[in-house]
């Protein structure tokens, strides 16, 4: 694992790798203990200390954790973003994950009021409003439903936000990181609408959390009955108090924000609410005044992932152009690839498995000469939508609209190997 | 995980039982679990007003001069004393006719189309260290205040049930509530899509000193 990641996505060589750990105990002190004196002899031919030794045994860790040289890999922030960190963004470091499953530890957070911690044995969901039978459930009664596991992304529409304007953070994390993707697993929110019983006026549900922010959305009932999941386990376990614990809805391929966290409560009802998070955010700003409300779907997007500023070259020679690529529309149909800045495109190789409102990786082998280079990616979903460029976007709507920016990244690539972000023509 | 031999068999079995199954989990009450909401615990967790129509909105009323005193106490700290902000904190107040310039000031006077959703708003998440705990008395008189503090209402503004939902809000009609998009079509050309001397970097982060550290600890970078 370790030669293989050295080899391929993070070529420091032993130097670097020693450098690395230099930092982490230097810089860090994550508990880990004092490392063996360095062997005279380099590992090959000599074995490594750790080969010469006996390691601590099982329920060391009872539960587990990375290894203490991946104590880098983390959630960011962009502390200039947001007046503190209670309402705020963090970013998954998409340049170190591998797949298309995201670790429930670095699985990117959005809170409105902070994480409450929340006793599940006194939390309860409420469905109430346009119901024959206003019902009240604990964590037992929801667990108890049939139930089922699918795998989908949750993405904050304002991924990529930052670069309406101009290219501005050279970052994989910072500009893509507000995605990541799980394995659910829950009840359909239709077995819960039926067991209460749907009014046949009803046409919305307010879908509520119960964190400080009581933070609620309106979502056509429509949607509601189709592919929502009221979840309880992410990846297996039990949600992380971040992404909701004990409870969230899952919407998927909407915004981020309507996937409510710490859900409560739902309630059905003839019209949407209009609340503060339809009205005055999670709404697009046009170039002539009008906002576009009711933005859920989260359009066709892709991002390649190796490299990146993060993971740079590391010489002229082969590679594999890595990424990521996904649409709120169903399944992701093809990606292509250019090197030259969007003169001519490849199609890259898709991954099993390709899972609808997923993430689906890409690969395209790449022999790189050494010069500079641009590389891009472009999706198209399965209703054949074609990812746009940024200028595209502006055209259409200008560079307030905060949110939904799902343009072609293009990374440029210097002869030493360094990559920038940067928008082109 | 089946073998295909045995699929076809097998999927027909499934349809018919989850036929069966989804008609009978039509009937409502078909689980039987939870128990039936109460009165009581829905009266108490029914918090929200409608922004449109202010449907849902309690008993109750507030004044303009209640709420600056009530603003003084739980909300300047973050948004100063009229509503202009402090440090990153949302200003509520000002923005008039920017919505169209290179800086727009998005505010509860130039933007929010509803002003029950104001009370809605105030009502549920505010203040931000102790969300839900004003009276709605109080949070009828900060929504009279920030109102006025925009010249949206008179001075003698006397916030309820009933006189909010008619407050006609300056960009009641300024937003498109079905979604336009696709908004952008393309072929996927796959060669010579353009001329190679018309690619040109416009713009790059290279040197712009915005982004935060990517190793390491977290970034420890002040705003700017």
């Amino acid at each position: 694992m370790v030669s293989k990641l050295a080899g391929t996505q993070n070529p420091l060589g032993r130097r670097g790798f020693l450098k690395l750990g230099a930092a982490l105990t230097g810089g860090l002190a994550l508990g880990a203990k004092p490392g063996h004196a360095e062997p005279q002899t380099a590992s090959p031919p000599a074995d490594a200390p750790w080969s010469q030794s006996i390691g601590p045994g099982v329920v060391d860790r009872p539960y587990g954790r990375p290894a203490d040289t991946e104590a880098g890999v983390i959630r960011r922030n962009v502390p200039w973003l947001t007046a503190g960190t209670e309402s705020s963004i963090s970013f998954s470091p998409l340049q170190d994950l591998h797949g298309i499953i995201t670790p429930n530890g670095l699985f990117f957070e959005r809170h409105h009021a902070g994480r409450p911690d929340i006793d599940p044995d006194r939390h309860r969901l409420m469905i109430h409003g346009l119901v024959e039978r206003p019902l009240v459930l604990t964590m037992k009664d929801i667990v108890r439903f049939p139930s089922v596991s699918r795998i989908h992304f949750i993405e904050c529409p304002a991924n990529g936000g930052m670069e309406w304007r101009a290219a501005q953070v050279n970052s994989l994390q910072f500009n893509h990181g507000m995605i990541s993707c799980a394995e659910w697993t829950g009840v359909r929110l239709s077995t819960l609408l039926e067991e209460v019983g749907v009014k046949k006026e009803a046409q919305w549900a307010m879908v509520e959390g119960a964190d400080g922010a009581h933070m609620n959305r309106s979502l056509p009932l429509n949607k509601c009955l189709d592919d929502c999941l009221v979840v309880y386990a992410q990846n297996g376990e039990a949600l992380r108090p971040e992404q909701g614990y004990p409870l969230r809805l899952v919407v998927p391929g909407w915004e981020g924000n309507v996937n409510i966290k710490w859900l409560r409560r739902i309630k059905l009802g003839d019209k949407p609410w209009y609340t503060r998070e339809e009205t005055s955010k999670y709404t697009d700003l046009m170039p002539d005044g009008t906002s576009r409300g009711f933005t859920w779907l989260i359009d066709a997007k892709s991002v390649i992932t190796f490299p990146c500023p993060e993971k740079p070259l590391d010489g002229p020679g082969q590679y594999e152009i890595r990424g990521l690529a996904w649409t709120g529309n169903g399944k992701v149909k093809r990606v292509d690839v250019s090197t030259d800045g969007g003169v001519n495109w490849q199609s890259a190789r898709l991954h099993e498995p390709v899972l609808s409102k997923a993430l689906t990786k890409f690969t395209m082998p790449w022999r790189w000469d050494g010069q500079p280079a641009l590389l891009e990616s472009r999706v198209i979903d399965e209703t054949g939508y074609v990812q746009p460029t940024i200028t595209q976007l502006r055209k259409e709507r200008g560079s307030n609209s905060v949110y939904h920016n799902n343009s072609i990244q293009t990374w440029q690539v210097k002869p030493d190997g360094s990559v920038f972000d940067v928008q082109l023509a | 995980m089946f073998s295909s031999r045995k699929r076809p068999l097998l999927l027909s079995v499934g349809l018919v039982v989850a036929a069966v199954t989804f008609a009978s989990a039509a009937e409502p009450g078909h689980y039987g679990y939870g128990k039936k909401a109460t009165p009581e615990q829905i009266a108490g967790w029914d918090i929200d007003a409608r922004g449109d129509d202010g449907a849902g909105l309690p008993p109750g009323k507030g004044t303009v001069e209640r709420g600056s005193e009530v603003f003084v106490d739980q909300c300047a700290v973050c948004h100063g004393t009229f509503g202009e902000g402090e440090g990153r904190f949302p200003k509520l107040v000002g923005g008039a006719g920017t919505l169209t310039n290179d800086r727009p000031e998005l505010t509860v006077g130039s933007h929010w189309p509803f002003a029950p959703t104001l009370w809605d708003y105030i009502n549920r998440a505010m203040p931000m260290p102790a969300p839900h705990t004003l009276s709605a008395d109080d949070v009828y008189a900060l929504t009279a205040y920030i109102l006025n503090l925009n010249d949206t209402v008179p001075g003698e503004f006397v916030a309820d049930r009933d006189s909010l939902p008619k407050v006609k809000m300056p960009n009641r009609d300024g937003f498109i509530w079905k979604d336009p998009r696709p908004d952008t079509i393309s072929k996927p050309c796959m060669s010579a899509c353009s001329n190679p001397a018309d690619i040109k970097i416009i713009s790059t982060a290279e040197g712009k000193d915005l982004t935060p550290r990517t190793t390491g600890p977290l970034d420890t970078m002040q705003p700017k």
